[in-house]
């Protein structure tokens, strides 16, 4: 499975307070930079493993706690409609 | 106190619509003066400015104004989430696909009822099987749907309350939200809130249906109920509290902190036609009224959910007791709470018709 955001969800970068939005329809939340950095990666073209691999690399962290954290994400988001 | 950031701009940015639904959200007078494109564009950056990250243009009907485009198209460059609450009526494929371009991130369509002929009676309106149309056409255009449908007694009578069917309607129109939204009792609802209220049976059949279909739909489509005040215990967080996280910008330019804030006539709300929205947001005397906890009477003053419900709707308050300031009476606790108790007695009882807003925006009353 490669997940990707839903059409109707937006990734924002909010200017006012340095941090990254999801936004949907007339609803928001705000991502920690772990979850941005993953949300950023959820375009349909990686699956969980890659997208955990990818940043383990970059930031020099153990792969198998990097999955857990993309796997509760994408589970998370899922259950809330906005993955594709 | 220093304003909170708003993070939604709602743009109501026309009261012109050819619909007269005996609910409207738009206040009993309505407004004719419409502001320019080039003055709600200013609007949009004042607000983006002040920290807005969504916009809903809504009115009215939205695409009764052309330049709705333009403004879709400023609010999108600006980065913001652009959500368009429409009832459908006035849209064609070639503008939705237009609309599509400049940017909207989401379409909301209203629905009256799930069967035809009875959402016509309730619209006053020939016009449900076009939305059918309309709808068809936004998911064709693989723009994000919800369905909205207020909720009273014309729906949600027993046995077989409408919730099913406004359902299967989700479902089969591929919409990824379905909002249940029973009847606010502020403006035209509570002018026909004897028509309109439903029984505590009814209620609770059709919450039950919701609650269903929501775990059911989980993931697939977002089923939201929204309850109404009348037969709670609690005041609704109304805006998330008064001018805190919304800022209302009605057709004239006036800036308020909800669709109804306009019918506490004891406030005098300003214009972006007189001062910049930041002004106005930061230190208007109107929006100042509400915000915090300093004006709490009591019960809400020293109550443990003051800011969970920020005490309720000022707009109700109102209404219902002719003090903005005092706690809702949707509270149980509040003094006036019996007001409550007396108008859900009162259900059913107007021997008149329904209360309407003209078309041309002039009120007129029909029979029933």
């Amino acid at each position: 499975m490669k997940p990707k955001l839903a059409a109707k969800v937006r990734l924002k970068h909010d200017r006012h307070d340095d941090q990254w939005l999801l936004l949907y329809p007339e609803r928001g939340q705000v991502l920690n930079a772990t979850a941005a950095a993953i949300a950023q990666r959820l375009d349909g073209t990686r699956t969980v493993a890659a997208i955990a691999e990818e940043l383990a690399r970059e930031h020099g962290a153990p792969v198998a706690e990097v999955e857990a954290d993309v796997a509760a994400l994408v589970e998370q988001l899922a259950a809330k409609g906005l993955l594709a | 106190m220093s304003a909170p950031r708003p993070y939604t701009l709602i743009a109501e940015v026309t009261h012109r619509c050819p619909l007269a639904c005996p609910y409207c959200s738009n206040p009993l007078e309505l407004v004719h003066d419409e502001l320019s494109t080039a003055a709600w564009e200013r609007v949009l950056e004042d607000a983006e400015e002040l920290g807005v990250v969504q916009v809903h243009f809504t009115g009215g009907e939205p695409l009764a104004r052309r330049d709705l485009e333009a403004l879709v198209g400023k609010a999108h460059a600006l980065g913001v989430y652009t959500n368009l609450v429409t009832s459908g009526i006035g849209a064609t494929r070639e503008r939705l696909a237009a609309l599509r371009d400049a940017g909207v991130d989401h379409v909301q369509v209203s629905i009256q009822s799930a069967r035809a002929e009875r959402a016509d009676a309730i619209a006053d309106y020939q016009g449900h099987a076009r939305k059918l149309e309309v709808i068809r056409w936004v998911r064709e255009l693989g723009l994000p749907l919800t369905l909205n449908c207020v909720l009273h007694a014309g729906n949600l009578d027993e046995p077989a309350n409408e919730i099913d069917e406004l359902v299967a309607l989700a479902e089969q129109t591929g919409a990824d939200r379905l909002e249940l939204a029973n009847t606010q009792y502020v403006a035209w609802a509570l002018a026909n809130r004897e028509a309109l209220l439903p029984t505590r049976e009814q209620l609770e059949a059709a919450a039950e249906r919701a609650t269903h279909h929501k775990q059911r739909l989980a993931g697939r489509i977002d089923v939201l109920f929204v309850k109404p005040d009348y037969f709670g215990t609690t005041p609704k967080a109304c805006m998330d509290g008064w001018a805190r996280r919304f800022i209302h910008v009605g057709p004239d330019g006036r800036v308020f902190p909800c669709h109804a804030a306009s019918t506490i006539t004891t406030l005098s709300f300003e214009s972006v036609t007189d001062r910049p929205l930041a002004q106005i947001w930061h230190n208007s005397p109107a929006l100042e009224a509400f915000r915090g906890e300093l004006w709490m009477p009591e019960p809400c003053a020293s109550c443990e959910r003051k800011d969970v419900d920020f005490g309720g709707c000022r707009c109700q308050a109102f209404a219902l007791t002719g003090d903005a300031g005092a706690t809702d009476p949707a509270c149980e606790r509040s003094p006036h709470h019996h007001v409550i108790d007396e108008a859900r007695l009162s259900r059913g009882r107007s021997a008149r018709g329904l209360l309407r807003r003209g078309r041309s925006s002039a009120r007129s009353r029909e029979a029933r």
